[in-house]
């Protein structure tokens, strides 16, 4: 049994948005979306999280912030860019200060384009998201199990 | 007998607890006009940090965790075995305890935030609670559960300040807004998370567990006021508990200052004022 699909933790961070993808992201939220119903909640701890919602590009002062957030949470984790910013830089890619989309710091599992990101589109990454979560779960679980087979054969 | 009553609780308070803590999520939802998660999310949300890696700060942390877990399970044990009520109170207290140093053992400020506030809160609610067992006595002279309970005797009768002292109390003992200082259920960020701020996977999990068996734990101290009637004691509780999830979602949170004194001030207004009528009333002599 499974409950890691059943009960996905959000971390939502800002990098460097100009709030429009925010907006979006928390009217998931509110009672036209909903997203409780599925479970998710916007927990704001990295250490309770299991998907990393990131909005907006990568610049030399998050860079830091970003990458000691997703260190921090406990795997298995996935991590979402939301908005055409937080997946390429957007029209900020030529920028001298942005550095490209959030797979410049660390690994993005699903990318959710739009600007801003409608609510929908969101929910459907944050939901694509799970499939994968629960792929690394497994492949963590064999891992371990390797692992502890490995030292009774020693 | 009796120990067949500990033995139903430690294996039943969870599910118990988890159906509680679904339903309050289900009405809360509804409350804010939203559809709401399923009944069982509580359970998901607990198998999900089993399944999770545990991360801690120090090695401490996962003993001050279990120990919280053991020490709520064995107050509410001695509780429903109709052990002596001051003890069952002590036990409680000290399972809070460990609560608190596990979050001092991470070395994190909003732990270090939380910690603090968990501590206040137990000065805060503790006085009542105490008062609470001493009404008991003054009714049905004995600090017993087990007699208390079998006392056909109305205690909320007797003791209705006590029971709305006890009521305010169990807003901070529920982790209820306006007095959900130390840590929170709801959505909320940073310094609210307190003390679980540092605490992961099946970590959490045992602290989520521990707080199932803590409000079937409180729930089964309400019946003892209303022991006379098992219908009207099940009424009750469903109205108080109802209440509190309206309380939860129409206050916001305090400070803890407003906290300390509004729990201290019902505490002497009600409780003592309550007891001091008992003693009154009964000619200076003990019901």
């Amino acid at each position: 049994m499974t409950y890691l699909k059943r009960s996905p933790w959000i971390l939502h961070y800002d990098a460097s948005s100009c709030n429009g993808c925010d907006i979006e992201v928390l009217a998931c939220l509110t009672p036209l979306y909903d997203v409780e119903r599925f479970g998710i909640v916007n927990c704001g701890n990295p250490k309770h999280a299991d998907v990393f919602v990131v909005t907006g590009g990568i610049n030399e002062q998050n860079k830091a912030v970003i990458r000691n957030l997703y260190d921090q949470i406990p795997d298995p984790k996935v991590v979402v860019a939301v908005g055409i910013c937080a997946t390429s830089g957007g029209v900020f890619r030529e920028c001298y200060n942005i550095s490209g989309g959030i797979d410049t710091a660390i690994p993005v599992d699903v990318y959710v384009p739009g600007c801003a990101a409608r609510p929908e589109s969101i929910i459907d990454g944050i939901v694509q998201s799970l499939g994968i979560l629960e792929e690394k779960r497994a492949k963590m679980l064999g891992r371990k199990r390797t692992k502890t087979a490995g030292t009774e054969g020693r | 007998m009796l120990v067949t009553h500990a033995l139903i609780y430690l294996l039943l308070a969870p599910f118990i607890g988890g159906l509680v803590a679904g339903i309050d999520r289900k009405v809360t939802a509804r409350m804010q006009g939203r559809a709401g998660p399923p009944l069982l999310q509580p359970f998901y949300d607990v198998g999900k940090l089993f399944e999770k890696e545990n991360l801690v700060v120090t090695a401490s942390q996962n003993v001050y965790a279990l120990s919280y877990l053991v020490f709520m399970m064995v107050s509410g044990a001695l509780f429903f075995a109709g052990g002596d009520l001051l003890l069952v109170i002590f036990a409680f207290t000290l399972s809070h305890i460990f609560l608190v140093l596990g979050a001092y053992a991470s070395c994190s400020p909003y732990s270090f935030i939380g910690a603090e506030r968990e501590l206040l809160q137990i000065i805060a609610y503790e006085p009542m609670i105490i008062i609470s067992a001493v009404g008991m006595y003054m009714v049905t002279r004995s600090f017993f559960v087990a007699e208390i309970a079998a006392s056909s005797v109305p205690i909320i009768l007797y003791l209705p300040g006590v029971f709305l002292g006890f009521l305010t109390v169990l807003t901070i003992k529920l982790r209820k807004s306006p007095f959900d200082l130390s840590t929170s259920h709801h959505a909320h960020q940073e310094i609210v998370k307190g003390v679980t701020t540092e605490f992961t996977g099946s970590n959490l999990g045992k602290i989520e567990i521990a707080h199932w068996y803590e409000n079937v734990f409180l729930l089964g101290f309400i019946f003892l006021f209303f022991s006379f009637s098992i219908p009207v004691a099940v009424a009750a509780i469903i109205i108080v508990y109802l209440l509190e999830i309206l309380v939860d979602n129409t206050f916001s949170r305090v400070t803890w200052q407003f906290t300390l004194r509004s729990a201290w001030i019902v505490a002497g207004m009600l409780g003592l004022v309550n007891l001091a009528v008992l003693y009154y009333l009964s000619g200076g002599f003990l019901v």
